[in-house]
């Protein structure tokens, strides 16, 4: 409703509000460089992921999979394909890992959040970044020089068991722990359905993980052979070194976020910094730690350079059960088929494994970090 | 343990403010015989080299509440943190002079602050419930003092006197994160009272919530202000007014040559006094709305 009766003495037109044609043709050039920008990305992703199930189909329709389970060892030049092999000298290499960067990492991401003053901080940090950025390659030989004679070569049979009871122990605990929340919720019907669910499936695979990696234990250490050489433990190990800056960093990013309003409620009630961190900072930011453990553990999978060089094993492996023998995982067959002057050239299929494996890799890595980033926005959501 | 059981000792001197730019003329002994809580002699409180209060010297009488006013950056949330050593969460925060509490110095090198924050509860500013169900909240302290056994009529106690158990009774295993702002806070309240201390600090307890819950919260003060003593800083001079007892106005002493803040504690008195005749002429200019 205008009144046209109104006068304005500093009558505006639309041109004087229109925007120059110059900067108009430059703002439109400047959107689409920055659209071709994102695409490209996009695109080379696309064209990766195309190639690869391109030559992994010819793989899955070529081989004979009777060839792939039993063989007991992973001869891609021979057209021996046995996946349990090198998935299983993965797993191995992971939980090894994982057992390693866990605890320290976890240990340091509480420290730094919820001990060390400002000054240790301010050199803590940077020095856990300085060790996420040693190229793999040179932990790689680290490992294989050092941690291979002088760590797992020392470890006898003795010595195995009681680190597996030590670990076993400690992994029992820590479920034990998880678990009765988790029982807690549901005998007070306090959870929703889908959660009861997940509660249950979670405390089944916490059994089912003990159980088998304590009949794996007892299995090693009934036929314990001692190695001072490459071998899955001390590239265990080496991954594990390379994966504590990335456990301590997301887990202390996520208990930062948790607000110092808590920890203040938790101090007036007369709670111990140990009791706050413990209570109410490592639940507050469960998630986050658990997306932590997530990401190690695809990164710790996908780690190539330091299973490569100290995993004890040149480009073909029997299959190994026991961390202290040599032995290759999926990445580790990937590089080591496709290093070297001739390529790679064996029987028929030997190209497309590659591809295959790769393929394996990239599912699981992805559905991990599918996962991870699920918990990671989970954290998001609660402050 | 350092700190003793005994009764609160009587005293027999005038509660007095002081502090060098506070002279305070004619202050009237607000009582010659009480119960004292807390005695509080020249504290200072320093961040790093910056001194954010200082010479704060006055009496806390017990089973009344105090209320702690005055203009922003005064220090009165600083100094209510002195009394149960919050301050020590504080990297660089320092305190000197001395506090007792029933007679005991709060600040000897012996006591262990986490054994005074269970005697000295404290509800801070913005509601802060854990992240967990209405029952594991207020069962929290009693759990982290070790306590397994009771639990049930600890919580119910407690919400009972915080004035929750009728609306949240039928709803313990719910997350405290689901309740209104103003529930959340008598929560806290309930959480604090739960580890059964005898000193309540409120740091504005009420400058989240809107009027209705404020007003729930003044009840709820006026109802437990027999089983404890309570000290409040709060920027409201009505909310002061209505339930304190005795009132402290603090204010910033303004150094310009070197650009500072500090503050300084003006008078303390009967809360009546300080609001209809107050003896130092800042606090009658804050109170009538002159200044601040």
């Amino acid at each position: 409703m205008t009144d046209t009766s109104v006068v304005h003495p500093d009558q505006l037109t639309v041109d004087q509000l229109q925007i120059a044609p110059s900067r108009r043709y430059r703002e439109v050039i400047i959107r689409y460089t920055l659209v071709v920008a994102a695409l490209v990305s996009v695109l080379v992703s696309t064209l990766i992921v195309w190639s690869l199930l391109r030559e992994a189909w010819t793989f899955i329709t070529g081989v004979v999979w009777a060839d792939t389970w039993g063989q007991r060892g992973w001869f891609p030049r021979r057209g021996l394909y046995d996946i349990p092999t090198i998935v299983v000298a993965s797993l191995i290499v992971t939980g090894i890992a994982m057992v390693v960067a866990g605890p320290l990492g976890l240990g340091a991401a509480v420290y730094l959040s919820e001990y060390a003053n400002r000054r240790v901080r301010s050199w803590l940090k940077p020095a856990l970044e300085i060790l996420a950025g040693i190229p793999s390659v040179v932990l790689g030989f680290f490992a294989l020089t050092w941690i291979a004679p002088n760590i797992v070569g020392h470890i006898g049979r003795t010595t195995f068991l009681v680190l597996g009871a030590v670990i076993l122990l400690g992994y029992a605990a820590i479920s034990a722990g998880l678990a009765r929340t988790k029982i807690k919720q549901y005998r007070e019907g306090t959870a929703d359905p889908s959660a009861r669910i997940g509660a249950v499936a979670s405390i089944a695979m916490l059994v089912v993980v003990f159980v088998l990696a304590g009949a794996w234990t007892l299995n090693v250490w009934l036929e314990f052979v001692p190695n001072n050489a490459g071998s899955l433990a001390a590239a265990g190990i080496g991954v594990g070194i390379l994966t504590i800056p990335l456990v301590a960093s997301i887990s202390e990013d996520a208990m930062a976020a948790v607000p110092d309003s808590l920890r203040e409620a938790s101090a007036g009630l007369g709670a111990r910094k140990m009791t706050t961190a413990s209570s109410v900072v490592l639940p507050a930011a469960i998630s986050g730690i658990v997306a932590a453990f997530i990401v190690a553990v695809s990164r710790a999978i996908g780690e190539t350079m330091v299973v490569f060089m100290a995993g004890g094993a040149a480009d073909a492996a029997r299959f190994a059960d026991s961390p202290m023998e040599g032995g290759l995982t999926m990445t580790a067959a990937m590089a080591s088929l496709a290093s070297g002057t001739d390529s790679v050239v064996g029987e028929g299929l030997t190209f497309q494994s590659l591809y295959f494996v790769g393929l394996l890799l990239f599912l699981i890595t992805l559905s991990l970090n599918i996962i991870a980033s699920r918990f990671v926005s989970k954290v998001r959501e609660a402050y | 343990m350092s700190m003793t059981d005994e009764a609160p000792r009587l005293i027999e001197r005038p509660v007095a403010a002081s502090g060098e730019a506070t002279p305070a003329p004619g202050m009237a002994p607000l009582a010659t015989e009480r119960d004292v809580v807390f005695q509080s002699q020249d504290v200072s409180v320093y961040y790093g080299s910056f001194r954010a209060v200082r010479d704060v010297t006055f009496d806390v009488p017990k089973n009344e509440i105090m209320a702690l006013i005055g203009p922003s950056g005064c220090g009165k949330s600083t100094v209510l943190r002195c009394y149960n050593r919050m301050n020590d969460l504080i990297e660089n925060a320092r305190v000197t002079g001395s506090i007792t509490y029933r007679g005991t110095d709060l600040y000897d090198e012996r006591v262990d602050p986490v054994e005074v924050r269970r005697r000295i509860g404290m509800v801070f500013q913005k509601p802060n419930p854990f992240p967990k169900s209405i029952y594991d909240n207020v069962a929290y302290g009693p759990r982290v003092a070790g306590q397994k056994k009771g639990l049930d009529d600890i919580v119910e106690n407690s919400l009972r006197k915080a004035a929750l158990w009728e609306e949240v009774n039928d709803r313990l295993n719910d997350s405290a994160l689901g309740l209104s702002g103003g529930q959340q806070q008598r929560l806290c309240i309930a959480r604090a009272i739960a580890v059964g201390p005898d000193v309540l600090l409120m740091d504005e307890p009420c400058s989240a919530l809107d009027p209705i819950a404020t007003a729930r919260i003044e009840d709820l003060m006026q109802e437990i202000k027999q089983d404890y003593t309570i000290m409040i800083v709060t920027h409201n001079m009505q909310q002061a007014a209505r339930v304190s007892d005795t009132t402290a106005f603090f204010t910033a002493d303004v150094r310009s040559e070197n650009d500072t803040r500090t503050g300084i504690l003006v008078e303390v008195d009967t809360t009546q006094k300080i609001f209809s005749n107050p003896s130092d002429e800042r606090t009658e200019n804050y109170v009538t709305g002159r200044f601040g």
